[in-house]
């Protein structure tokens, strides 16, 4: 057991980039009680605009330097494209059984890959993704990738801003008052089609966050990483409780150390030599969701709808 | 010209008519009430007049201007304030968020923190309270916020619906005489109530609304001393 701060950073690291991402389910979800499915593509289109962003640049450029620029692009792309999901998938739907929107997000993530795919140079297979060199940092008792400190100084960051935001503003306000009744919050003159706007947004900048993080972690991308991204950061919002964004970032950070703790210590266990190792991984995250769930169906952070009138 | 003119206002749930026709209008000052069994199509009306349904055809005037398309947020930015059926407050924020929620287009932060502790006076015990969850709240005291809430945007016209449901008689003297105090001060109210009694003594014109249509209209004098309006809301024989 002597590498558990290894394994303990390893699962934080990952944990923090899947609740950036829970962050996109659970903010569109607490407005408007709807499942983006599409997310996990929104942070696969944030990716290839840093990449973008990269190759614009000239050869040689210190990677510290374009990152500034390589964030701001993804973010934008992101963002757009989470806007757009909004205004021309989900909107026309919003008086539509719960199934249509559904549907329709399984639709434009399988569209969003094919654009990759299809439209972007050299997509069908993975595109390398720019590395800082160097040595890794020791950070108590862990050895932590240069690129991985990225997420370890953003993810903070963002949690800290998109709270104060919540809590302190008046946009924040009004967003807490759709996602308690929307009539009612339209009743106060709060323009709720622009308040979803605004949770599609923030979910997509966050997700372009990410995007950034995933890509500076494992070295590549491609059109398919939104899938597994995606799935495990929605586990990850109703682990800790869908639409609640500190939830989310607790589910994410709950579930990275399960994934890593399990990979690393389970095939040390006598009697589960076979369940053990990389293979497994996902499968633990999964056990743990069922379990939480029987337990506490509302997540961990979750409150009851019972006073959703 | 009066501040609210409806015409010939229908409103459908698809294919279900819940208003069939109905015209009537409130002068500045005023209170009018329309009252009326459940399902006679009060509470569509309210909504529809705050512009979370669109009619299916009529015309409501407010203001001198035309409001039947218009997004409810805009409606309230033009004066119409709705306090709604089940009071509907947000339940996990705060006593004074949910009231500087009903200020939400307002920019006049002294004004707004004046108008705050107006409520507060109106009603000591939201005061009291200020802090707390607005959840968890009686039925009264949540009443009395939405009121709170309702009347923080400064409206020219106020609409109540069904203020004293569920209420304990003690709770709804309380909210009636409150209604009474604001038609004092000249608010111009459009109440929507189940209580005949108590809405015809204070209103000035009444409504009597039966499936979706105004069956009788009159001043709440002679809507109280109508034999068929006491015998089927007044509970007289």
């Amino acid at each position: 057991m002597n590498d558990l701060p290894q394994q303990l950073a390893s699962g934080l690291i990952l944990g923090a980039m899947y609740g950036l991402i829970a962050i996109g389910y659970t903010m569109v979800y607490g407005i408007v009680q709807l499942i983006n499915f599409a997310h996990g593509e929104i942070v696969m289109f944030g990716a290839f605009g840093g990449l973008t962003a990269w190759l614009l640049l000239p050869q040689g450029t210190a990677l510290t330097l374009a990152l500034p620029l390589m964030l701001v692009m993804a973010v934008g792309v992101s963002v757009l494209v989470g806007i757009g999901a909004e205004r021309f998938a989900y909107r026309p739907l919003r008086n539509a059984p719960r199934l249509a929107p559904l549907i329709t997000a399984i639709g434009l993530s399988i569209m969003l890959q094919q654009l990759i795919w299809s439209f972007y140079p050299d997509a069908k297979k993975a595109r390398s993704f720019p590395q800082f060199s160097g040595e890794s940092v020791q950070l108590l008792g862990a050895n932590v990738q240069r690129g991985e400190l990225f997420l370890l100084i953003a993810a903070p960051i963002c949690m800290i801003a998109l709270g104060f935001f919540v809590a302190k503003t008046r946009t924040g306000r009004a967003m807490q008052a759709t996602s308690q009744d929307p009539d009612t919050a339209k009743l106060m003159g709060i323009n709720t089609d622009r308040i979803i706007v605004t949770a599609f947004a923030i979910g997509a900048a966050f997700g372009g966050v990410a995007a950034i993080a995933y890509g500076l972690k494992y070295g590549q991308i491609d059109f398919k990483i939104g899938f597994i991204l995606g799935l495990k950061a929605f586990t990850a919002a109703v682990l800790g409780g869908i639409g609640n964004i500190y939830g989310a970032m607790v589910g994410g950070v709950v579930l990275g150390l399960a994934e890593s703790l399990a990979t690393a210590y389970i095939e040390h266990i006598p009697g589960m030599e076979l369940f053990g190792g990389g293979a497994w991984k996902n499968v633990w995250a999964f056990v743990l969701l069922i379990l939480v769930l029987l337990v506490r169906p509302q997540g961990l952070l979750g409150e009851r709808v019972a006073d959703r009138a | 010209m009066p501040l609210l003119e409806v015409e010939d206002l229908r409103v459908a749930y698809g294919k279900i008519e819940a208003v069939k026709g109905i015209s009537f209008s409130v002068e500045a000052g005023q209170v009018v009430t329309l009252i009326g069994t459940n399902g006679a199509g009060k509470t569509t009306t309210l909504r529809t007049l705050s512009g979370l349904l669109k009619p299916l055809a009529g015309k409501i005037t407010f203001d001198g201007e035309v409001i039947n398309d218009m997004g409810a947020h805009k409606i309230v930015a033009k004066g119409l304030a709705h306090s709604p059926e089940g009071r509907r407050i947000f339940p996990r924020l705060t006593i004074a968020e949910n009231l500087q929620l009903g200020a939400f287009l307002r920019k006049d932060a002294s004004g707004i923190q004046r108008d705050i502790e107006r409520a507060y006076t109106l009603f000591p015990i939201l005061g009291e309270r200020r802090g707390q969850a607005a959840g968890t709240l009686s039925g009264g005291e949540q009443q009395m916020l939405a009121m709170g809430r309702a009347l923080m945007s400064q409206p020219k016209l106020l609409m109540l619906d069904e203020p004293s449901m569920g209420l304990s008689p003690i709770m709804m003297q309380r909210i009636m005489e409150t209604i009474t105090e604001l038609k004092a001060q000249g608010t111009t109210i459009l109440l929507v109530e189940q209580n005949a009694q108590a809405a015809l003594s204070l209103a000035d014109h009444g409504h009597v609304m039966e499936i979706g249509t105004i069956a009788l209209s009159g001043t709440g004098q002679e809507l109280m001393h109508d034999e068929s309006v006491r015998k089927a809301y007044l509970g007289e024989d």
